[in-house]
């Protein structure tokens, strides 16, 4: 039998499967179509203090093997997550949830968090620092490791729970914001969020998105995601949640060799609803054919080419 | 909301650039005319979002015109070849609000909705107007297909070329009816709505992620609170409708 359990941690889970933030909602979308109990978690929509109605449409624009997004964190809010969308959230899944958590000021990643922590069913919170820093002049948290490491320390100090740091690899040198949050108290690292994209329409000379920029992600951007999981993975001792472009088994053991020791699947939910359901039944035979027993055995296990 | 695949039967065109596909596959999913479906296309990130024009329990008719690449990409397909679908997405027309006499409004590709909603209104027994809005003559499609059903059908051409010179709104001032049902583009369901006397619903069309409520890339502000595109709508009742500009 292979084995598919990996520890996020200090928490188990049944294999390393999860839907990234913003592409499965609260997961009861989804639960209507299959069981959702069959991943290993999903972190659901990035929440904010206060509701948020996120940017003007158009928000989408399709890209070759990918899309660009820019929903602008569209959210009902903390408070009103706690109050209604967790308790249908716990009607259909029953393991512990990843709560995804944004802000526009230290003090509002704080805030959100350390009500989030006191859910019971949230098992870790993942902390995306891609949002503008209101307060710094507008450039994102994630841009530098002084500010991603100051959201680190103030969430650390308000909650209990583990703690991943989720970057932008829209960024010079991802590694040294990785050891920031790490020096910082991070419990993991996730990575990667999408990357800044741009559509033009011809016809309108128009940008496609109303927001003009966005969040490019999708199969296109694996390879970015492959090389940015291993230089952080290979650079810090907490675990690394690895994605971007995840879209079959196969992709899920890259990322894992490449250092990653849980999968983020984001986009591929939105195309084929029942991308992670099965991603996760094929990872058995996947598995067999590459001679893999155990996955855990593999979590940064890439061999590099000798030096000639 | 299902997810399956379907063959085509047929694929044929209507007019220069409006197609008819017929599918054959699992429709159990549809409720209700005014839903759409998505549709997969080989090498496109993507799916399709398209109107439900009609169907049964083991046939599913759309009307597409080509626009881009997905769309000409669906006008290439042969009958036999095999087409992965979202089936039973968004809410549909509400049909138990009708009136006695409603009137159906469609422009363009905004026409094919309205034909299985005709053919249930008449079924139920309703006195149904339908107003096609086309362009020009040689866009015109599926007159002959809504006077099959008996309704009363009137034809508008911007131009004057066919039918009634204006728009899709101008017979309705000599027009009696309880209650309006249209799909069109964007500044037709404006002047719909303010052309209309009576209540009504109005379908309306936004870029999508998914189609099927996960991403919040199809949302809009309503009356009535923020609503996605794909999941709430895409039909709305004219009273919680809130105009961007
Ligand atoms: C609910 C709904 C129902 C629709 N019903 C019909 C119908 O019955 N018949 C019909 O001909 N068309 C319909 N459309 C419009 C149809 O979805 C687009 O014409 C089609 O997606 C264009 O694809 P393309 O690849 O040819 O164009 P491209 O421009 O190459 O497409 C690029 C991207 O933009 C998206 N896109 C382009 N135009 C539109 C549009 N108007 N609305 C939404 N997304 C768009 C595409 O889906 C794709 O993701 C409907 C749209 C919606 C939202
Ligand atoms: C529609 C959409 C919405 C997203 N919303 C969020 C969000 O709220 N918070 C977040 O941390 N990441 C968000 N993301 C980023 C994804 O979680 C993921 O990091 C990124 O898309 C890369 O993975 P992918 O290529 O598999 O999509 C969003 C992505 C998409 C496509
Ligand atoms: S298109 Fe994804 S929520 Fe509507």
């Amino acid at each position: 039998m292979e084995q598919l359990n990996v520890n996020l941690c200090g928490i188990e889970l049944d294999n390393p499967v999860i839907p990234a933030s913003g592409t499965f909602g609260y997961g009861y979308e989804f639960a209507e179509l299959y069981d959702v109990n069959c991943l290993g978690t999903f972190s659901f929509k990035g929440t904010t203090k206060d509701a948020r109605f996120g940017n003007p449409t158009p928000r989408i624009a399709e890209c070759t093997a990918g899309m660009i997004n820019a929903v602008g964190l569209q959210n009902p809010g903390v408070d009103r997550v706690i109050s209604h969308e967790l308790p249908k959230l716990k009607q259909c899944f029953h393991k512990p949830v990843m709560a995804n958590v944004s802000g526009f000021s230290v003090e509002d990643y704080a805030y959100t968090c350390e009500k989030l922590d006191k859910e019971e069913q949230v098992g870790w919170l993942e902390v995306n620092v891609s949002c503008p820093n209101v307060h710094g002049g507008g450039m994102s948290f994630g841009t530098s490791p002084e500010a991603a490491a100051e959201v680190t320390r103030a969430v650390k100090a308000v909650t209990t729970k583990p703690v991943i740091i989720k970057l932008s690899p829209n960024v010079t040198d991802i590694v040294s914001i990785a050891k920031a949050c790490e020096a910082a108290g991070a419990d993991g690292i996730s990575l990667i969020n999408t990357m800044l994209g741009m559509r033009i329409d011809l016809n309108r000379r128009r940008p496609v998105i109303a927001n003009t920029m966005g969040g490019f992600s999708g199969s296109a951007i694996f390879p970015v995601a492959v090389r940015m999981v291993y230089q952080v993975a290979h650079a810090v001792k907490i675990p690394v949640v690895g994605m971007g472009g995840v879209s079959s088994a196969e992709d899920v053991i890259e990322m894992m060799m490449a250092g990653a020791t849980a999968v983020e699947v984001g986009a591929a939910n939105l195309v084929n609803p029942y991308a992670c359901r099965d991603i996760i039944n094929d990872l058995p035979g996947v598995m067999e054919k590459y001679r893999i027993n155990n996955l855990k055995e593999i979590i940064g296990g890439v061999q590099l080419w000798e030096k000639m | 909301m299902k997810q399956s695949i379907f063959t085509i039967v047929r694929n044929d065109a209507l007019t220069d650039c409006v197609y008819k596909m017929i599918l054959s596959g699992d429709t159990s999913a549809i409720t209700a005319p005014g839903q759409f479906v998505n549709i997969a296309l080989e090498g496109k990130f993507l799916r399709r979002p398209i109107s439900v024009c009609d169907y049964d329990d083991t046939t599913l008719t759309i009307i597409y015109k080509v626009v881009g690449k997905g769309t000409a990409q669906m006008k290439a397909m042969e009958p036999g070849e095999k087409l992965d679908i979202l089936t039973g997405l968004g809410n549909g027309y509400d049909l138990s609000v009708s009136g006695d006499k409603p009137v159906l409004l469609g422009g363009g590709v905004g026409v094919p909705p309205m034909y299985n909603l005709a053919k249930k209104l008449t079924a139920m027994g309703k006195k149904v107007t339908v107003i096609l809005g086309f362009n020009t003559k040689s866009e015109i499609f599926y007159e002959d297909e809504f006077r099959a059903l008996g309704c009363d059908v009137i034809v508008a051409t911007a131009d004057g070329s066919y039918g009634v010179k204006g728009f899709a709104t101008t017979p309705l001032a000599d027009l009696d009816y309880t209650y309006f049902y249209t799909c069109g583009p964007e500044p037709m369901l404006k002047a719909v709505y303010k052309a209309t006397a009576t209540s009504g619903q109005m379908s309306f069309e936004e870029r999508m992620g998914c189609g099927f409520g996960a991403c919040m890339g199809c949302s809009c502000k309503t009356l009535t609170g923020y609503k996605r595109i794909c999941k709430d709508g895409p039909v709305m009742r004219k009273e919680e409708i809130l105009w961007n500009s």
